[in-house]
């Protein structure tokens, strides 16, 4: 544990003195919950198609696959004109990309900002590194399964896969949400306990909380 | 490179010189010299610039080989000093004070091999990986493909190819 | 003057016509700079997908009530901006809210939700938010000064507060524009001008490529639809300010769309043309290049 999430003793500006706890205080300790969609089965249709025509990506790169995000931004492949976005914060984004192996050190992160995202969520591996280890099969260091520890909705195989390997897996998440199958976010929360036992196996030194809202 | 090492040897008590290349050179020095050898090769002979400190775990002669690799830019030579330290006892004095680089070097070492090295700055904070309860990694005992196996989940239809078997039967398939 | 309720209803129409308007012309000035980098540019209807996106998002979290007032605050200050401005001169029906020393009013409005803004991302507790306020705010301080001496210019020439009386003053042919009979007070507010519409040169705090994303760091689903609409929303209202204190005003809707769009592409033009600034070097540019015309214009009136 970290020192600044420990319980402790703090004096303030005006000499009071009180009992701080990071981990109550500065965080919700509220699991995720499953959301349910709109009453109205067309309104759902209808948001599910904004969703899958604004997909906001996470600028996040965990491996070497983030050097195939870039290109898509620029006038080759333009993923702009798909309605592809990238954005700096996890608030403001619905897609992360694992783009290639990751390491235990990057997992921790990963999920930290993963569980910052809002609902609803989706997460595409990139790479054979995701899937089962690709030629970090035997590292000590890289996880093999992603679908472990995030529920995944797609992965893109290859090592590295092109940026029109990228592309096509957008297009294909796009028809995943469209039909209403991108309940990633669902799923983590009705899994939660197994999802954070898997997690909690891999990083060993756990220091933040069980939930980062 | 021969008229450096003759000029080291007037005051230290230095191993062979094994040059591999006209600008690459490398000597072993004893562990207790170390300091003053790379302060008088930094200050007399003009090698400012520490390119690398690596370790090599020579797990048969039961040592470990610290490499300092040292670069003269003017007169473009690199010259390498080796240090041999007992692997039961892998303790070295720390040389950030003459390259305060060295420091980041310490830290990576003291993580994969467990070189403990005395006062470098923040020796004992995690560098790579958090948390680390085996035995440091890169040491030659450490074996990863168990770890690795017993650690992260495999899929379960995962073939592995033998790389060597799988190139000959894609490139000759009759046999041949 | 005796209040008219059938102003309301006139008042929402203009915010509805000059919603979809800014985001279609939003979406098309981000298409033209994708263009001019050779990319196809996003769908002219990106702008509604993503805010519809953005409400539909399931879950929403809050940092306390200032965190809810930031984008309430932001987009009032739009709103409100275009309320009080006579947006079609010599039209009964969208002359809005506008009275007889509304320039003032329309200086404060612009400078409004800027300042709600800064409240809301400050409660929001993350650091990149703090920064991002404080390079905003300071940037838009100083793009500011000289919009206000040329704004002071103006009142100055005509002698009036109210921008229907400045507009009346303007429709004597082009010739009678701000634009000629004062073209420093012009300059000022054009140098001004790009200060205040987040493209580049001086987009640094809001660029989604810079690590921290600015004020909006924290803000996400419902708040950042608001936040989203509201720079619809306060983009032409702010470009109808300039038309109407420098470019004649406009006399129909086609005229102000035009013009409008012309206004609005000056700014993309240079933020095409030129790489981004930082905080402390566009300070300086201002400060430079921006304050003495306007000074200047001052003076010669």
């Amino acid at each position: 544990m970290k020192k600044e999430l420990e319980k402790r003793t703090v004096t303030g500006p005006d000499g009071q003195v009180f009992e701080v706890d990071p981990l109550k205080d500065y965080f919700c300790e509220a699991t995720p919950t499953v959301q349910t969609g709109e009453y109205l089965q067309i309104v759902e249709d209808l948001f599910n198609w904004a969703r899958s025509n604004s997909i906001w990506v996470l600028g996040f790169g965990t491996g070497c696959g983030a050097i195939e995000m870039r290109p898509l931004m620029t006038p080759r492949f333009d993923a702009y004109r798909y309605g592809v976005q990238w954005r700096a914060t996890p608030r403001q984004s619905n897609l992360f990309i694992v783009s290639g192996y990751l390491s235990v050190k990057t997992l921790k992160r990963v999920v930290r900002a993963y569980e910052q995202m809002q609902s609803p969520k989706y997460v595409m591996g990139l790479g054979s590194c995701t899937i089962n280890g690709g030629m970090y099969w035997d590292s000590y260091n890289t996880i093999k399964q992603l679908d472990d520890y995030l529920p995944v909705d797609l992965y893109v195989t290859g090592c590295m896969p092109r940026p029109e390997a990228l592309l096509s897996g957008i297009e294909a998440l796009k028809k995943i949400i469209r039909e209403g199958r991108g309940e990633g976010a669902n799923i983590y929360a009705e899994r939660f306990e197994w999802y954070k036992a898997n997690q909690k196996k891999v990083i060993q030194d756990w220091d933040m909380p069980d939930y980062n809202w | 490179m021969r008229d450096i090492y003759e000029r080291l040897l007037k005051t230290f008590s230095l191993g062979e010189l094994i040059e591999q290349r006209p600008d690459l050179a490398f000597i072993t020095v004893p562990q207790a010299q170390l300091q003053d050898v790379l302060i008088r090769l930094r200050d007399r002979e003009g090698f400012t610039h520490l390119v690398l400190l690596t370790a090599v775990d020579w797990i048969e002669d039961n040592q470990f080989q610290l490499t300092y690799l040292l670069s003269n830019r003017e007169a473009a030579v690199d010259l390498g000093l080796r240090v041999m330290i007992p692997r039961d006892e892998p303790v070295m004095s720390s040389i950030h004070i003459i390259w305060p680089t060295a420091a980041t070097y310490q830290r990576e070492l003291k993580e994969m091999f467990g070189i403990d090295f005395l006062d470098s700055p923040g020796i004992d904070e995690p560098f790579i990986l958090e948390g680390w309860s085996d035995i440091p990694p890169y040491r030659r005992d450490f074996d990863t493909k168990k770890y690795a196996e017993e650690t992260y989940s495999n899929r379960p239809w995962r073939e592995t190819l033998d790389p060597q078997e799988h190139m000959k039967k894609q490139l000759y398939p009759d046999g041949t | 003057m005796d209040f008219e309720w059938i102003k309301i209803p006139y008042a929402l129409l203009s915010l509805f016509i000059v919603l979809n308007y800014g985001l279609l012309m939003t979406a098309l000035v981000t298409k033209i700079g994708a263009r001019a980098g050779r990319r196809y540019g996003i769908p002219i209807y990106q702008n509604y997908i993503d805010i519809l996106k953005n409400m539909a998002l399931r879950t929403s979290l809050t940092h306390g009530v200032m965190f809810y007032l930031g984008p309430v605050f932001r987009l009032s200050g739009g709103v409100g901006l275009l309320l009080f401005m006579p947006l079609i001169f010599g039209s009964e029906m969208f002359s809005n809210f506008s009275f007889a020393g509304d320039l003032m009013l329309v200086l404060y409005f612009i400078f409004f939700g800027m300042l709600g803004m800064a409240l809301g991302a400050g409660e929001s507790g993350s650091p990149h938010a703090a920064i991002g306020v404080s390079r905003g705010l300071s940037q838009v301080t100083t793009s500011e000064l000289p919009l206000a001496l040329a704004v002071f210019a103006v009142a100055l020439q005509y002698q009036t507060l109210s921008i229907t009386d400045i507009v009346a003053a303007q429709q004597h042919g082009w010739t009678s524009w701000t634009l000629f009979t004062n073209p420093l007070a012009v300059i000022a507010a054009m140098f001004s001008f790009l200060g205040s519409m987040m493209r580049p040169p001086f987009d640094i705090v809001l660029a989604p490529q810079e690590i921290p994303i600015g004020p909006p760091t924290e803000y996400h689903s419902s708040y950042l639809a608001a936040m989203q609409t509201n720079r619809m929303i306060f983009a032409v209202a702010k470009v109808v300010v300039y038309m109407n204190l420098f470019f004649g005003g406009a006399s129909n809707w086609f005229e102000l769309f035009i013009k409008v769009f012309l206004i609005y592409l000056f700014s993309a033009f240079v933020g095409v043309c030129f790489p981004r600034f930082r905080v402390e070097q566009s300070v300086r540019w201002f400060l430079v290049w921006a304050v003495p015309p306007g000074i200047l214009a001052i003076l010669l009136v």
